[in-house]
């Protein structure tokens, strides 16, 4: 079975899919920290942050409405935990707002940046960046298996239903926790067989890497002309409120 | 002749008690196919993990003269590639490139050597153009070419296969065994597909239940029938093959 839902989008090309992977992780991360880090009562700063991410989601040409659909996802979570904001403290409303609002502009860049960039270059840019091997491992494999079991899942719930899956409530449960042991243990025996795959190709704990990335004469324009609308926005944010 | 793999009285017991081989001996020649058939669970999976050291034995196997022992793991692992059952144990990287490029960066190769010795084993699997593609994406066939690549990356003397057309169809299957007959390597097959061993192999060893039941060339062997009968490698009471 085909699946591309984690980096949809990442192979076609744009102005923003060409830039290098470091760029675009590093202008992420400070669009996050200014995001987070402006004072509930610049109001008008998050206006410039949402015209700036608009921007750049305009000039990646990913469909807007992907884009959109992905970022509400993190919505739930965010009311969880803010929800209660408003009954609790003084000028409450408004910062639940602020809240959500900067959890949406985040999240806005965090999916602007995996709908631009390949899983494997966005890994080989973590790596480049001093992120500890065994981080990126990680990641890497957790990008190649959870296809693999995404489809081990379909496959176990099709041979439930094939076996007419019914009856209470109770025996559902029961029948969900058990495909869960299984699919674990599962992964659990494939991760020995991986791991002895690797010790036959002479991994010893730890991995030369190789170096496939080059800064591009793109990269410095879109890193000194996001930096300073960035600070643009910060300075605008603090005079402006 | 040249001994390149000598085995002798080799047993093994798993940590659990389960007796997987027991006085197993085995010489196998350079440039040699020899073909390692029994039902499931005879074994041979066990047998083959020796060949590269993953399971210890106390110097019952000698690879090119030498014993298997901590010291030439590296050394052996490079000689022996070995060729596991399940593509998807085989390739854990994010990328083709990454997952052929995994033993050679492992030995320590230099960039340039990486890149050839990739180009190299793509080609010879006839997958060249597949380098920034993941695993996922692939079809079964072609996931088992990745699979030899990764191994024939490191240039190994003897290239041992587990199950190479299981699962496979027809096509598939006999677009591999045109690709193990044009090798020069020594090639050491554990299956139960008498097809591929007819086409293949000229030697076929026998294992049922941890023991060589017999030994000797592929004709003699396969036209044994009561011996295939014997050891469910044919159906019980017919004549043809």
């Amino acid at each position: 079975m085909k699946h591309s839902f984690i980096d949809q989008y990442s192979d076609s090309n744009s102005v923003i899919h060409r830039l290098d992977p470091r760029t675009k992780f590093l202008a992420t991360l400070a669009f996050i920290l200014a995001v987070t880090l402006t004072p509930p009562h610049h109001g008008q700063a998050f206006w410039v942050y949402f015209a700036l991410v608009s921007v750049l989601i305009l000039l990646s040409r990913v469909p807007v409405l992907h884009i959109l659909k992905r970022s509400l996802v993190i919505m739930p979570f965010v009311l969880l935990v803010a929800i209660f904001v408003p009954f609790l403290k003084e000028n409450g409303l408004q910062l639940f707002l602020t809240v959500v609002v900067k959890a949406w502009l985040s999240i806005l860049s965090l999916v602007l940046l995996m709908a631009t960039t390949k899983i494997p270059s966005l890994l080989e840019g973590l790596e480049w960046l001093r992120l500890p091997r065994v981080m990126v491992m990680i990641l890497s494999f957790m990008y190649r298996y959870i296809f693999v079991l995404v489809d081990e899942v379909m496959r176990m719930r099709q041979a439930r239903d094939s076996r007419n899956f019914g009856g209470s409530r109770w025996w559902q449960l029961k029948t969900i926790g058990s495909m869960v042991g299984t699919l674990f243990i599962r992964s659990y025996e494939r991760g020995e067989r991986v791991y002895v795959a690797m010790l036959s190709r002479g991994f010893e704990g730890h991995s030369r890497t190789r170096e496939n990335l080059g800064f591009k004469l793109a990269d410095a324009y879109f890193g000194i002309s996001f930096g300073l609308a960035l600070f643009l926005a910060g300075v605008f944010g603090f005079w402006g409120g | 002749m040249n001994e390149v793999i000598k085995i002798e009285n080799l047993s093994f017991i798993y940590p659990d008690g389960q007796s997987a081989l027991s006085d197993v001996s085995l010489t196998i020649h350079l440039g040699e196919r020899v073909a390692l058939v029994g039902p499931n669970g005879a074994g041979k999976t066990t047998l083959l993990l020796h060949l590269n050291g993953i399971l210890p034995s106390n110097g019952q196997v000698k690879v090119f003269g030498s014993a298997v022992m901590d010291g030439n793991l590296k050394e052996v692992r490079r000689r022996v590639g070995l060729v596991f059952q399940n593509p998807d144990d085989q390739l854990f990287s994010p990328t083709v490139f990454d997952d052929v490029a995994f033993g050679p960066i492992n030995l320590g190769y230099s960039e340039a050597e990486v890149r050839q010795s990739v180009a190299q084993a793509l080609r010879w699997v006839g997958m060249t153009g597949f380098e920034k593609r993941s695993p996922h994406h692939l079809s079964l066939g072609e996931k088992k070419r990745i699979a030899i690549a990764t191994v024939l990356s490191m240039s190994p003397e003897i290239l041992v296969l587990d199950e190479p057309t299981a699962n496979l169809d027809p096509r598939s299957k006999w677009a591999l065994i045109s690709l193990l007959k044009r090798s020069t390597m020594t090639l050491i097959i554990a299956c139960h597909d008498l097809e591929l061993v007819r086409a293949v192999c000229q030697r076929v060893v026998i294992i049922d239940q941890g023991r060589i039941i017999a030994e000797g060339s592929t004709e003699n062997i396969l036209g044994d029938m009561p011996l295939l009968q014997a050891h469910g490698l044919a159906p019980d009471g017919s004549k043809t093959a």
